[in-house]
């Protein structure tokens, strides 16, 4: 049994997803995580698939997708990685404003200076306004006030405004 | 009963990312004719706005708190105070969240899922007589003020979006 990561980017129509699924079901694959989204709106979809068959049979598969020229699809055997959680804490951060080069490079640059991974992120622009929200483990000896101050002088530095806060999550 | 909001004016509502929208806002006397006069404009722009439930003042420009609410033609209303403006506003009770999709006139292209308290408290003043008010609401009238109070403290949905992929560009338009 492996697993094979598989992008689908392209001219967004109805049916990708549907097609695309159909392939790897008739090779016995069975769908784990995936993500689409249209960006721009252009369609794009990740996935990870595991099952006995060859990246080259999948991509075979797959030719039909790209047939007549306006999608792109790869095809990538990847290994195992361990889903267990970090042990670190969840943040969400937000950051909206005007529209201007570096802000994401500024921004979670200082995630990434105490060690702060994201595990999600979507950043949008419509019209004039630009916003990332971000889902970020943080580990437990990082000092959060701190980083807050840190992403506060960056975003005013950038004229956007920055929000730093523990994701919730209802225990039921 | 007649409408104590006439002679609104119909403002123009600003886009994110104005920098007012961002901004804590000052308190107001809701006595001064002027606060008078913007509640009145708030209520008219909200009525000529397809679908729009609230308004506040950072929305027109204005870093007042000031805000107006009218919930009582949508269909996931409970109860209602039907139309209201409050000054000064602030909650004092909240609970029972539930996560729904908001979307804003100041934030015209996306949409975004946010969790609410649908039994709120909220404590403010009446414009012109200033006289102190306590609203207790639930669902969409709870959704609501908290949106519009979100507003006078400089925070939008945007800020309260439940997660990365709980933000979503508008299909559709009202």
């Amino acid at each position: 049994m492996t697993s094979h990561a598989i992008t689908v980017l392209g001219h967004d129509r109805p049916g990708i997803i549907a097609e695309t699924t159909a392939r790897l079901a008739e090779l016995g694959l069975n769908l784990e995580d995936s993500s689409m989204t249209r960006l721009r709106g252009h369609f794009a979809m990740t996935l990870v698939c595991a099952g006995d068959a060859a990246a080259a049979d999948i991509e075979s598969a797959l030719t039909g997708l790209t047939a007549d020229g306006t999608l792109t699809v790869t095809v990538r055997e990847v290994p195992e990685e361990d889903a267990a959680p970090t042990g670190g804490t969840p943040y969400l951060l937000t950051v909206h404003g005007g529209d201007r080069p570096g802000i994401v490079s500024s921004v979670v640059g200082q995630v990434a200076q105490v060690g702060g991974n994201i595990t999600d992120l979507t950043t949008r622009l419509a019209g004039d306004l630009y916003v990332l929200v971000a889902e970020i483990d943080l580990p437990a000896e990082v000092d959060v006030v701190a980083l807050e101050g840190s992403i506060a002088a960056v975003a005013t530095t950038l004229g956007v405004g920055a929000t730093l806060r523990r994701a919730e999550a209802d225990e039921l | 009963m007649s409408d104590p909001y006439v002679g609104g004016r119909v403002l123009d509502v600003v886009r994110a990312p104005a920098a007012v929208l961002s901004t804590p806002s000052s308190d107001v006397d809701p006595t001064a004719p002027e606060i008078v006069q913007l509640a009145a404009d708030l209520v008219a722009t909200m009525r000529v706005s397809p679908g729009c439930v609230g308004l506040a003042a950072p929305q027109v420009g204005v870093a007042a708190r000031v805000f107006c609410v009218d919930v009582s033609a949508h269909p996931k209303t409970r109860e209602h105070h039907g139309t209201f403006v409050l000054c000064n506003a602030e909650v004092v009770e909240a609970s029972r969240n539930e996560r729904a999709r908001e979307g804003c006139m100041s934030v015209p292209d996306l949409t975004g899922d946010v969790k609410r308290a649908t039994r709120l408290v909220v404590t403010g003043q009446v414009p012109g007589t200033g006289e102190h008010v306590t609203i207790t609401a639930d669902a969409f009238e709870a959704r609501a003020l908290q949106h519009e109070i979100d507003h006078c403290s400089g925070l939008l949905f945007l800020d309260r979006v439940a997660g990365a992929h709980a933000l979503h560009q508008r299909q559709t338009y009202l």
